[in-house]
């Protein structure tokens, strides 16, 4: 019987047959559809998605007609001071590389330490790069960093750490932390969005939001809020850390909405009412299952997002995350797999 | 978003599912949704109609260079004579009939 060359979720390359990989695809979508109860994909869904999957092809593409735009996190191309491409250029020239060479539709400056606490101090100098980037390109272009509410706690920041104070049973006092941590990370997230929206940025991106948890995501929620009060024009992308929402706290609400748990699509709908532009939801690779269970069970748990709003969706499909194999290079014949499936079947505004 | 973990898969969704960047008419797409919270396929029309051309021709290099020269909406190549930078893009904001913020901030004599 006929196999077909597959990735699985750690980039490590398989075959199955055609009966196989369908199987693995409704395997995905159930456990997807199951757990977040949204609606599975249609037969001619996945019957799309399977034929996705058997393509000859290493490399593949979306039909005429159905490209969408591509957003991005930090400067991808290059910059001496990161940990990225490694070509000795600094950040202004890898955004014009990213421009010309790449020909992507959006860029993005970010600061090497990707967090809005961390840029503060070295916000200036944000600014002036930021400025430089404008006079020479085209392009729209977002500045972005992750609200990051871990960098608040000890020994990095000034509060208790709320991880060390839980196993102790200091419930009360661990949630009293992060609420207080939340105080300091939307000042922070407001100071710097700020600054760098009136040097001319294009648009602002809260990259990875809710890493550290509800306290994080309703940080950035009200960070959201206080932006879109003061500057109404401005176009804020958020961007998740992952698919359920970690209960670090529990008991916190936005607007009635308990965050704890949150499945992507109620997080969309959060976002969608806290005033941002574009969102962008996270579900996670589990390497040890196959590309087809990844992308399916990606592709359902983002068409539920799309149907959930009406502001653009962008997701996430970097490494480990929208069905991408966790690998350090991942394969263009992954990477492209999920670039159509997204924009075809996932119907998505952009990745 | 989250194309910019890993080493050269940004380009590989650039070209398979991207818009084209400047080579077409992605970043002018990109500023639609933007600037006014449409959908891709809401922005793509809007786009379109402001052109003068069909959707089809957005992603279309032959054409989309031809309305970028006319128009002076600023090109890959930096061909003598024509828009760059925060010129291209005060075009733009009048093509488009948008808001580009770096206009405001940085260019106000433009």
């Amino acid at each position: 019987m006929k196999k077909y060359y597959v990735r699985m979720g750690d980039g490590y390359l398989e075959q199955m047959t055609r009966e196989e990989i369908k199987a693995e695809l409704e395997a995905g979508m159930a456990d997807a559809s199951e757990k977040a109860k949204i609606a599975p994909l249609s037969e001619s869904e996945i019957l799309h998605l399977l034929e996705i999957m058997t393509t000859e092809a290493r490399f593949v593409s979306v039909e005429r007609g159905r490209e969408i735009v591509l957003t991005t996190d930090g400067v991808v191309v290059t910059g001496d001071d990161e940990p990225s491409a490694g070509i000795p250029v600094c950040r202004s020239t890898g955004v014009e590389i990213w421009e010309r060479i790449v020909c992507a539709d959006t860029a993005e400056l970010g600061n090497w330490d990707y967090s809005y606490k961390a840029v503060k101090s070295v916000v200036v100098s944000e600014q002036q790069i930021m400025q430089r980037i404008l006079i020479n390109t085209v392009l729209p272009v977002f500045y972005g960093a992750m609200p990051n509410l871990g960098l608040y706690t000890q020994p990095d920041g000034p509060v208790p750490n709320p991880a060390e104070l839980l196993p102790q049973g200091k419930i009360s006092e661990a949630r009293a932390c992060q609420e207080e941590a939340m105080e300091y990370a939307t000042k922070d997230m407001v100071y710097v969005a700020g600054l760098l929206y009136e040097a001319g940025a294009d648009g602002l991106n809260f990259d990875t939001t809710g890493a550290a948890g509800d306290a994080d995501f309703l940080a950035t929620l009200r960070a959201v809020e206080i932006l879109k009060d003061k500057y109404p024009e401005m176009p804020i992308m958020v961007g998740m850390a992952g698919e359920i929402l970690l209960g670090m706290h529990g008991e916190l609400y936005y607007k009635g909405v308990r965050l704890a748990g949150l499945p992507p699509h109620e997080q969309a709908a959060v976002v969608q009412s806290a005033g941002a532009t574009i969102f962008g939801p996270a579900i996670n690779t589990r390497t040890n299952r196959s590309f087809p269970w990844n992308l399916a069970r990606a592709l359902t748990y983002v068409k539920a997002c799309v149907d959930a709003v009406d502001i653009p969706v962008h997701a996430n499909v970097g490494m480990g995350v929208g069905g991408v194999p966790m690998s350090e290079i991942p394969s263009p014949d992954a990477v492209s797999r999920v670039s159509k499936a997204m924009a075809e079947i996932g119907r998505l505004d952009g990745l | 978003m989250g194309v910019g973990d890993p080493f050269g898969m940004a380009i590989t969704h650039a070209l398979a599912s991207g818009m084209g960047g400047i080579r077409t008419a992605g970043d002018l797409v990109a500023r639609v949704q933007m600037s006014r919270g449409l959908k891709t396929e809401a922005a793509k029309e809007y786009v379109a109609g402001k052109l003068g051309i069909g959707v089809l021709d957005l992603a279309n290099e032959e054409v989309m260079t031809e309305v970028r020269r006319e128009l002076d909406l600023g090109l890959v190549y930096s061909l003598p004579g024509y828009a760059r930078g925060l010129e291209a893009k005060r075009n733009i904001a009048g093509v488009l009939e948008i808001p580009v913020n770096c206009l405001r901030r940085l260019g106000k004599g433009t």
